[in-house]
């Protein structure tokens, strides 16, 4: 028993180190000179090719990663909390209100979560610029359209499962139910609010074609600020493009670290939606 | 109660009913629209009947070669992912130390996004290439097809470990010890206790990698943006590419924008026909 468990042990690191691969590769190539990145990738870092942090200021420059990574941000933050916001009370209303209107509505919404981006992706672009919504303010009422769906639909599985009664003393006592609402339903809905958060925050952060097409490159989010390095003409500069993929893993990784309990059971929470 | 609630509806539900209309609603409606139409700037839009659709499936070098490519893309990374999740997890549910690193480390690469998975494996696989043959992934389809699929394990595996490891705690122990007691081989509780017991979640983990697989985009776009000659090109990218690569397509790519929704609606259908029906038994 002791002799397998140890050859299952070599084998997970042996395949750790394969997993940590790819990563570690990117980073020993984000101090060479690119010269030396095509031809030799797998060498350890030398006189000849070591540029120092080089390939991190130029890069920075080149891309703008930095206001990147202000408007990443502030997509991110404002979208998820718009989202928690009204998806959290639209989802309430709908289980609590039963009528034919709101379960229509509750499958209205759901409908989203089927739809791939592609069949929605030239018509929104469209209305988007219509409604000069071409603005890192105005993706963001996209983001909450969009991620209605699963949201309202995870929100309102879990609202099922909160007593009503409290609810029923809180207007008793002369509360409103908006004012009802946020201080009676929405502390309640505080881990399933943790989930939504996650699964959204992971997935907007992510986003490249939405952005990229609704915002160009005007306002690069991350993801937009390193496929600029590859879009332009002529050939790609690997030394930036492999800094820029370090600086854009870095928030992720230090995120991951902190919170990653709550990462792994949110993310993977979402998967057993159907 | 009800009736009070009722005449909040436009503080509860209006606010996200009009963005969801104006992000989802309407260009979903005006998209299935458009679909019928050929036009250059939505306005001049002309009804042309099913002729898109019919472009659609003569389209050989771009969506029928796209879908061919998706589909074999997606069939055998179905078979890899869930292949080597399902050893992780066996391997990570004997109680080896170190456990809680080894899938802190084999979760990670699912929170990197896909443009940055893309350019990651480019790097890794040109690499390799340049050093063994002495050519880049553009060279051939089946660099570009193999590299597609190396990425989309090293994504997946640790996320999809989770579940079958969820899935695999949850065996009561009564369960292995009776197989014990009765002298049962480590193949026979494998095939006889483990793999059935994890059926739920095998299906969950299959149709998430399929239809994670079918749709995808942004990995597509940075590993082989479809080179060589698009041969590589999948579903999604090829839509991007009718719409905004080729003037006046944009109709035929709402066609073939139409035609995929449907195959993930039937998908997703398929998923929740095939869950439902375990549950009963």
């Amino acid at each position: 028993m002791a002799k397998s468990s140890k050859l299952i042990y070599v084998v997970l690191i042996l395949l750790s180190i394969a997993f940590l691969f790819p990563i570690f590769l990117v980073l020993l190539n984000s101090f060479k000179s690119t010269l030396y990145i095509s031809t030799e990738p797998f060498s350890l870092l030398n006189e000849s090719n070591f540029v120092e942090l080089k390939n991190y200021v130029v890069g920075a420059q080149k891309t703008g990663i930095y206001s990147a990574f202000g408007y990443s941000v502030f997509i991110t933050v404002f979208s998820v909390a718009g989202i928690l916001l009204l998806c959290s009370m639209a989802a309430w209303y709908i289980t609590r209100v039963k009528s034919k209107f709101t379960n229509f509505l509750y499958y209205l919404f759901i409908i989203s979560m089927v739809v791939p981006f592609q069949m929605v992706m030239f018509t929104m672009s469209k209305t988007a610029d219509a409604l000069k919504l071409t603005s890192p303010v105005g993706i963001l009422v996209l983001y909450w359209g969009f991620g209605a769906g699963l949201s309202i639909f995870m929100y309102s599985g879990f609202v099922k499962s909160v007593p009503i009664s409290l609810e029923d003393a809180a207007l008793i006592d002369g509360c409103n139910p908006v004012t009802m609402f946020f201080r009676v339903v929405f502390p309640v809905l505080k881990p399933i609010n943790i989930t939504i958060a996650i699964l959204n925050g992971m997935w907007i952060w992510n986003d490249f074609l939405l952005p990229y097409i609704i915002l160009g490159s005007e306002y690069r989010t991350l993801p937009i600020a390193i496929q600029y390095l590859t879009g332009g003409y002529g050939s790609v500069d690997y030394g930036h493009l492999m800094a820029m993929i370090i600086i854009a893993l870095i928030p992720i990784v230090i995120f991951y670290f902190t919170c990653q309990k709550y990462i792994i059971e949110g993310i993977t929470s979402g998967a057993v939606k159907g | 109660m009800q009736k009070t609630y009722k005449k909040y509806f436009a503080v509860f539900v209006l606010p996200i009913l009009t963005v969801y209309f104006i992000a989802f609603l309407f260009p979903l409606i005006s998209g299935v629209y458009l679909s019928f139409t050929k036009f250059k700037t939505v306005s001049d839009a002309e009804f042309v009947g099913l002729s898109n659709y019919a472009f659609v499936f003569s389209d050989v070098r771009g969506f029928l070669s796209a879908l061919k490519f998706t589909a074999k893309f997606t069939a055998v990374s179905m078979v890899t992912t869930n292949l080597f999740a399902f050893i992780l997890a066996l391997l990570l549910t004997k109680g080896v130390r170190g456990t809680n690193t080894f899938r802190t480390i084999f979760f990670m690469p699912n929170l990197i996004g896909g443009i940055v998975l893309g350019y990651i494996w480019q790097i890794v696989i040109n690499g390799v290439l340049i050093k063994t043959v002495g050519v880049d992934i553009t060279y051939s389809a089946k660099y570009g097809f193999w590299g597609m699929v190396i990425l989309y394990n090293w994504q997946m595996i640790g996320y999809l470990m989770i579940i079958y490891i969820a899935g695999l705690q949850a065996i009561p122990s009564e369960l292995m010890e009776a197989a014990e007691v009765d002298g049962a081989n480590k193949w026979q509780v494998l095939k006889n206790i483990k793999l059935p017991l994890v059926m739920p979640a095998i299906t969950i983990c299959l149709f998430l990698t399929l239809s994670g697989g079918f749709k995808m985009f942004d990995q597509n776009f940075a590993l082989t943006n479809g080179a060589p000659r698009n041969q590589t090109t999948m579903l999604a990218l090829d839509i991007y590419n009718t719409y905004y690569k080729r003037i006046g397509f944009a109709g035929v790519g709402q066609a073939k924008a139409v035609v995929f929704t449907l195959m993930v609606v039937a998908i997703t259908f398929l998923q929740v026909k095939l869950t439902r029906s375990k549950e009963v038994d």
